[in-house]
């Protein structure tokens, strides 16, 4: 699904991408962990369409063609959903134009009609219940208000909507408490299938108790310095990163 | 009748058209009428067109406007139109009788006043001059101040007709008057019509007013609007301004509120090659509540300038001022709004923004909000801000899917309701989002042949 080859990427002139290698297929859930200021959120960004970073090297494919090339907006609609780290307030449009918007445009890009008002409310609903998101939350403006546990639930009912193959959840999990955590990771385990695959950015190990990875890959500067199965996360969780920031330094 | 003028000196000029014409502009006005228009004149030769030393008049330059050989309107020129092909009103909430000023002058000349229920008057203001001279006489020049801006003046020397509404004390109009001043001619024409008003104490009414351009010639207007609103009167206001690119107006609004009443006045600008709105509010009692609000949009080579003055005489009133704009291409704008609260006027709230977004780096505005504040217990504040769209909204719209285009028009149109929500007449305010939504995609009429039925 998604192939990522010797990605590097900067942001005024500075490299925060060192030479990045992913592989990502349908069905897979990979977390990515690692210290702050280790390039996780660039990456999701990167591979958002953000154009603050500049790639200055290597390739991402996406379903075998160049993800690069591709506008934010066609790569939502391509089916590649960001969770961000900092949802943004956006007062004056209301969450229910917004989605109505959203999910309208990315079905234009299929081929496909837009939906009636009652079929998209009928699919609102359906969506909401799946998060536990506060029936009035959907009546306001987009994250407007909304404590930090709602934004993030929020990005979850998006992703609901929408229906990506490939999701990137930015530090979901940041500024959550616990009952937050297990509706946002239910939400994300409900969604899972056999077609899509996510990607989990994280801190801490904890969110991964409740989103099982089938791969933990540590970021540090840059680079992808170590890769191994779920028990890995534990492994970091006990020993810190330092380990292996000095099996890096060494290499 | 009209006249042509020749292009000499611009004040010269209209000060020769005056003395010209003048039989014929008193032939039909009443003689207390006449003698404000006299007083008028003197002070519009005093004073002339304010240029651009001016501080009110800073950044728009009406001499040079004024310059140009416009035909004045001196009697109702015969331009008959087919009313109901052009407005076909399908807002069930408005007045179904739909008053029309062509070029200044009211439109249904077999009928120049019409009794509404309760005893309240619509008409021309002309004719009401004639018949309700103790009422005109009453409130007529009073507001409007002729002494100090040489625009109010020349609009007094050369007053003929309008819109005239009374509201008698006590009475309640329910639905919204529809006004719709229409400017249709083969040839440059200046247009200025006098409006007044009045709402006596308790009394309620609704007002909403187009300007349209329905030829392709190029058009001046300078307008004055009196309103006296009584005691624990309400008065609401709307206002939109769609004419075409080579019109220019000059609009003035003078509001005197007595105590407890209530005015809330919206002016949306859509479109216009040069507009200026003055809006002069006297809280002239306590308790009163004012919100002026206004919305513009403009691109290619618009000018905007709107100027508030909210003058706080009287304790314990509050004031709303809020005015946001989107300009595009290299239209220009200004904004400067003072408020001004009175030694007495203590418990005043007085509050006042002005919010732009520039879509380009020619685009360009002037804002300059003003607090003058005499007394010690009071609330107030200004601010102003100039910027452009907000990067991680537009990111985050576009994340979702929504192309950059869509993404900015939902973040322009956000921007925007702030003001239209404002609007009281639920049917209205829906009618104006979906203008607005037109206008920022470039789908609105810009042209003479207007077909949008605005209300």
């Amino acid at each position: 699904m998604l192939s990522i080859k010797n990605l590097h990427a900067n942001i005024d002139g500075k490299e925060i991408l060192n030479g990045i290698d992913l592989e990502v297929k349908a069905g897979e859930v990979h977390a990515i962990m690692g210290p702050n200021g280790s390039g996780k959120s660039t990456l999701a960004s990167v591979l958002a369409g953000r154009e603050l970073f500049e790639v200055t090297e290597g390739k991402v494919k996406y379903f075998g063609n160049d993800l690069l090339e591709l506008s934010p907006e066609e790569r939502a609609s391509e089916g590649i959903f960001i969770g961000f780290q900092y949802p943004i307030e956006i007062p004056g449009v209301s969450m229910v134009n917004f989605m109505k918007t959203a999910v309208n445009e990315q079905r234009k890009h299929k081929g496909l009609e837009p939906l009636s008002s009652q079929d998209f409310l009928k699919l609102m609903r359906e969506k909401k219940a799946l998060v536990e998101l506060d029936a009035a939350l959907a009546n306001r403006s987009v994250n407007e208000g909304f404590s930090g546990g709602e934004k993030k639930r929020n990005e979850i009912f998006q992703m609901a909507m929408l229906e990506p193959k490939l999701s990137i959840l930015d530090e979901t999990d940041s500024g959550l408490d616990i009952d937050a955590l297990r509706v946002v990771a239910n939400g994300v385990n409900k969604l899972k299938s056999s077609e899509n695959a996510t990607i989990v950015i994280t801190h801490y190990q904890r969110l991964l108790e409740y989103i099982v990875p089938d791969f933990v890959h540590v970021l540090y500067n840059g680079k992808i310095i170590k890769s191994g199965g779920k028990e890995l996360a534990l492994e970091l969780e006990e020993k810190g990163y330092d380990w292996l920031k000095k099996g890096e330094l060494v290499q | 009748m009209s006249l042509d003028t020749v292009k000499i000196d611009t004040k010269e000029k209209f000060i020769e058209l005056y003395e010209e014409n003048q039989d014929l502009l008193k032939s039909d006005s009443p003689e207390y009428v006449n003698k404000i228009r006299e007083k008028a004149f003197g002070n519009f030769q005093k004073l002339g067109f304010p240029n651009k030393k001016n501080e009110q008049y800073k950044y728009t330059d009406l001499n040079k406007e004024f310059e140009n050989g416009y035909k004045t309107y001196i009697s109702p020129k015969n331009i008959r139109f087919q009313v109901n092909d052009i407005f076909r009103c399908d807002v069930p909430e408005l007045n179904t009788k739909v008053i029309l000023l062509l070029n200044g002058w009211y439109y249904d000349r077999e009928n120049l006043i019409h009794e509404l229920p309760g005893g309240a008057l619509i008409g021309s203001f002309q004719k009401a001059a004639e018949l309700y001279p103790e009422l005109v006489k009453r409130h007529f020049a009073k507001y409007a101040d002729t002494e100090k801006d040489g625009m109010v003046a020349l609009n007094t020397a050369f007053v003929k007709d309008g819109v005239f509404l009374y509201v008698p004390k006590g009475v309640v109009i329910e639905k919204p008057i529809q006004i719709i001043n229409i400017l249709m001619d083969e040839e440059e024409g200046l247009t200025q019509h006098r409006n007044l008003y009045i709402l006596e104490e308790n009394s309620q009414a609704s007002v909403v007013v187009c300007d349209h351009t329905l030829s392709t010639p190029n058009f001046l207007t300078n307008s004055v609007s009196e309103f006296y609103i009584g005691q624990n009167a309400h008065f609401d206001f709307s206002r939109m301004q769609n004419e075409h690119n080579g019109s220019k107006q000059v609009s003035h609004l003078y509001f005197q509120q007595e105590r407890n009443s209530y005015v809330n006045a919206n002016t949306i600008s859509l479109h216009g090659g040069l507009i200026r709105n003055n809006v002069n509010v006297l809280l002239n009692g306590e308790g009163c509540e004012n919100n002026t609000y206004g919305l513009y949009l403009t691109d290619k080579g618009q000018h905007i300038d709107n100027y508030v003055h909210m003058d706080h005489a009287y304790p314990n009133c509050t004031s709303n001022q809020l005015f946001k704009g989107v300009l595009d291409d290299f239209a220009t704008g200004a904004f400067n709004g003072k408020v001004l609260v009175r030694k007495d006027a203590q418990k005043t709230q007085a509050f006042q923004a002005n919010n732009n977004i520039l879509l380009t780096d020619d685009a360009d505005i002037n804002t300059k909000p003003q607090l003058e504040i005499y007394a010690d217990d009071v609330k107030c504040s200004h601010g102003a801000t100039v910027g452009q769209l907000d990067e991680d909204a537009l990111f985050y719209l576009r994340a979702r899917g929504i192309n950059k285009k869509e993404a900015k028009l939902l973040l322009m149109y956000a921007f925007a309701n702030d003001v239209i929500k404002a609007i009281q007449v639920p049917a209205l305010k829906e009618r104006i989002q979906d203008l607005v939504d037109k206008r920022l995609r470039g789908e609105l009429s810009r042209c003479n042949s207007c077909q949008m039925h605005c209300c």
